[in-house]
């Protein structure tokens, strides 16, 4: 109860900064999209496992949207986002069914692997996908209202921070539910789960597609967000910015991918004008001093206690 | 009344190294068979065999009746045939509280990704396993904090959480000390006395077999060599020459 | 398909698979000392690269000799791998015992860092120095003319360093401590092998392998930023599908990809990058432990 209401007033802070600076819309907007993904990525570092491919599903999504968006202009935002994040899902158990017959650099890299054959596909046929240039997403609707750009906006915010709350709220239960306690097994001990008569591959394939549909939920929100959907949002180096705002975050709580993805987003905005030629050396730098310092991220700060609470309830 | 556990020719080599050579063997409900033999005689690999982590070249294993050569751990799992570890295979980052509730759902076989995992059992069985293997005061201690001998309990105890109608114990006091042995050993037979399960366990410890067991198997480079009540087999002189080392 | 293309496929794809092979075996020597993969084992190739052009700029110009032109690839080679190597051994060992997710992203972080810092060095203008290539001059083979450099040089450079190591790995005692150290460190230990010094020694071998692979690329591609990033991706490819620490499964896997691709490249140009990812994938999907790895069971 106690965490909704934080979770709540969160929401609250983040929508009175948006309307009092309106320039930081679209930061907020793309830094929750962006903790959207993560909090996929959470869900795969649960079970030990890292994706350097993830951002593929955000691309699947993002170009189902501009397809359908381009073909059939009358649908709504809702509905777009909706069939976007099914694409992801559809994807995810498929490519799933694959790689959660592999672990650690195994997984990592399939997962790269795919998402670089998608990448190039995308970028390659230039008459179905635009090629680099990308494919256009037009404004549509957004819960059957025609919005002009400031109000689409703040509209797209206030869906962004509902599905995000939603998605803690979800990721949590399924963190504490006995599937979400087998996916932490497999990190330590996948022979006992085994011994205990459960799938450890059926447990990691959901968990594996829990993740896919949240990098697709995120990957729709920002082609909506951007009017624009490129392959770069499925490009490796995106998959590994998913990955980062993860780890900065932290596993222990879902809420530290949005925590993450903020502070990320904030870091990237005055970094990138401090030292414009060497953001990927900064990243890199923050990354290894994060995991040596604070290896169990951000929430992992506070996680000790909450341990020991949840132990005695 | 078929045996529980039947073994036919079971016989395992690696390149020119037999490890199970022809095991004929059967096991029936109720029984506490001891398992002795001499490091790499090959009592591990049988019990590899018959839980399913490795496949036999030849020979068969069946089990409550039904075959179940080459079935996987889990599929074997699922039937009713458990097995410890010797070193104990826990879920380090968990709760002992929470290793034997995610064994209790593991029973139903239905995980949920929405009920909370202490849904899917009950308060009062938890509650008495933890009692039974005396854990009970560190039930909220990760595993990773616990002592061998505590890890060595809490392993059985996930297994019989299981509710399991055979239970393979491999070594279950190899690293404990000796004083707290026959402490552990009393916890485990209690555990199994009251669940009426039928066990199989590998043991060094001549006492040990002597006061538990109800039968005892000795191995020889991958073969029975000996088979029956404890007191024939640990006075056959072969058995105290090859394995027991008098 | 006419003949000439083919052989010219065939060429390409040799001396290609040379270069991988190079790269991939030091990632795989690498993986068994530390037992994760090291995704800075890009930047080593990059770095190698752009090294050994640098070398070739400063002191090979004027020059008209080939065998000056050879040492100064490999002596930049050998330079770049044993400083950014000993750098790395000296970043993963202050995270020697943490989670083995956590140890990769650390050389992902590295990775980033040395993609910037070769931007700032070396800035983003292709860098292309050939000379090697024209002193070695050319060969006539079945009707093609095609370059000593990639015909002869670089497979024999790749098929040297593959008996040297077979035979250093199998008849010296260094060789046989590596061996010994990757398979069982504990017991290597026990032994009195000197795990630290075989370990520091295996992985600079890695290191200068995979930027001795950069070095010889560089003066047949444009050296580009970019190109440690797509290289770790192929020579993991190579590494998967033959099974971490198979030498000769390295040798004949980066054969079969670098031949594939380079058919790709004149026969259907659209999938030259998305080939060896594909045969990775399928190599994996039919043998998940690669091709050439014998199945251990875990003790428990």
């Amino acid at each position: 109860m106690r965490s909704l209401l934080l979770a709540l007033a969160a929401a609250v802070v983040i929508l009175g900064v948006a309307l009092t600076f309106p320039w930081l819309k679209i930061p907020l907007i793309l830094s929750l999209c962006y903790g959207l993904a993560a909090l996929g990525i959470v869900v795969l570092l649960k079970a030990g496992q890292i994706s350097f491919g993830h951002a593929m599903y955000a691309c699947i999504s993002g170009y189902v949207v501009a397809f359908v968006g381009k073909h059939y202009p009358a649908l709504d935002g809702i509905v777009l986002i909706a069939l976007g994040t099914l694409a992801s899902v559809v994807a995810g158990m498929l490519i799933g069914a694959f790689v959660v017959r592999y672990r650690e650099i195994f997984f990592g890299m399939l997962n790269l692997a795919i998402s670089m054959v998608l990448f190039t596909v995308l970028g390659k046929f230039y008459e179905l996908t635009g090629g680099t240039d990308g494919v256009r997403i037009n404004r549509p609707t957004l819960f059957g209202f025609e919005l002009t750009r400031d109000p689409y906006e703040i509209g797209l915010l206030l869906v962004v921070l509902a599905l995000s709350l939603i998605a803690t709220f979800g990721v949590q239960r399924y963190f504490r539910s006995s599937g979400g306690q087998a996916l932490a097994a497999i990190k330590t001990n996948e022979t006992r789960l085994e011994y205990l008569g459960i799938s450890a591959k059926k447990v990691l394939w959901k968990g594996y597609v829990l993740s896919a549909s949240l990098c697709g939920l995120s990957g729709a929100l920002f082609g909506l967000s951007q009017g624009l959907v490129t392959p770069e949002m499925g490009y490796w180096l995106r998959s590994g910015e998913f990955v980062f705002i993860a780890i900065l975050g932290g596993a222990g709580h879902a809420v530290g991918a949005f925590v993450g993805a903020l502070l990320y987003e904030f870091l990237k905005m005055y970094a990138a004008v401090l030292v414009s030629g060497s953001w990927q050396l900064i990243l890199g730098a923050i990354l290894i001093v994060i995991i040596y310092f604070l290896p169990k991220g951000l929430t992992g700060l506070f996680g000790k206690r909450k341990g020991a609470e949840g132990g005695a309830a | 009344m078929t045996a529980l556990l039947q073994t036919t020719d079971l016989t395992l080599a690696f390149g020119g190294l037999v490890v199970a050579n022809g095991i004929n063997f059967s096991l029936e409900q109720g029984e506490r068979l001891a398992v002795i033999g001499q490091n790499g005689a090959g009592k591990t690999t049988f019990i590899n065999i018959c839980t399913g982590l490795l496949k036999p070249s030849r020979g068969t294993v069946s089990f409550a009746g039904n075959d179940i050569t080459g079935r996987s751990p889990r599929n074997i799992v699922r039937r009713g045939m458990a097995r410890s570890f010797q070193l104990p295979q826990l879920f380090l980052e968990q709760t002992v509280r929470e290793c034997l509730e995610l064994s209790a759902v593991a029973r139903g076989g239905k995980l949920s990704s929405w009920n909370p995992l202490a849904a899917g059992s009950t308060r009062q069985e938890i509650d008495r396993m933890l009692d039974l293997i005396s854990l009970r005061e560190r039930q909220h201690e990760l595993c990773i904090n616990l002592p061998e001998g505590q890890r060595k309990l809490l392993d059985v105890g996930m297994s019989l959480m299981l509710e399991p109608k055979l239970l393979i114990l491999d070594e279950p006091t190899s690293g404990v000390s000796t004083e707290e042995k026959h402490g552990v050993m009393e916890i485990l037979m209690r555990a199994l006395d009251e669940q009426q399960v039928t066990a199989i366990f590998v043991e060094h410890d001549v006492d040990i077999v002597k006061r538990y067991a109800t039968r005892v198997a000795a191995w020889i480079s991958g073969a029975i060599a000996a088979d029956g009540t404890p007191a024939q087999v640990l006075a056959n002189p072969l058995i105290q020459r090859e394995v027991l080392g008098e | 398909m006419s003949s000439d293309i083919l052989i010219l496929a065939m060429l390409d794809g040799i001396s290609y698979a040379g270069l991988l092979f190079l790269v991939a075996l030091g990632l795989t020597f690498i993986f068994g000392v530390v037992k994760i993969l090291n995704v800075a084992h890009g930047s080593l190739y990059a770095f190698g690269g752009y090294g050994a052009a640098s070398l070739g700029l400063w002191w090979g110009q004027g020059s008209d000799s080939a065998l000056v032109s050879v040492a100064l690839l490999i002596s930049g080679a050998i330079a770049m791998g044993v400083v950014l190597g000993t750098v790395l051994m000296l970043l993963l060992k202050k995270f020697q015992d943490r989670d083995p997710i956590l140890q990769l992203l650390v050389t992902f972080g590295a990775f980033m860092i040395f993609e910037d810092l070769q931007r700032m060095i070396w800035g983003t203008q292709p860098y292309f120095v050939a000379d090697v290539v024209n002193q070695l001059g050319t060969s006539e083979l079945m009707g093609v003319v095609y370059m000593n450099y990639q015909l002869l040089f670089v497979p024999g450079a790749a098929l040297a360093v593959y008996f040297l190591l077979k035979w250093f790995l199998n008849s010296t005692l260094a060789g046989r401590q590596i061996v010994a150290v990757t398979h069982d460190r504990e017991v290597a230990t026990a032994l009195g092998i000197n795990a630290r010094r075989i370990g520091y020694l295996t992985f600079v071998v890695g290191a200068v392998l995979g930027s001795l692979g950069g070095a010889l690329a560089s003066p047949t591609t444009s050296l580009v930023p970019g190109i440690g990033a797509d290289m770790i991706v192929l020579s993991f490819a190579v590494v998967a599908s033959a099974g971490l620490g198979q030498i000769t499964g390295a040798l004949i896997t980066a054969l079969l990809i670098g031949l594939s691709r380079s058919f790709c490249v004149y026969l259907a140009p659209e999938f030259e990058v998305v080939m060896p990812y594909l045969i990775m994938v399928l190599v994996l999907l039919i043998r998940p432990q690669g091709l050439f790895t014998v199945v251990q069971a875990r003790k428990i």
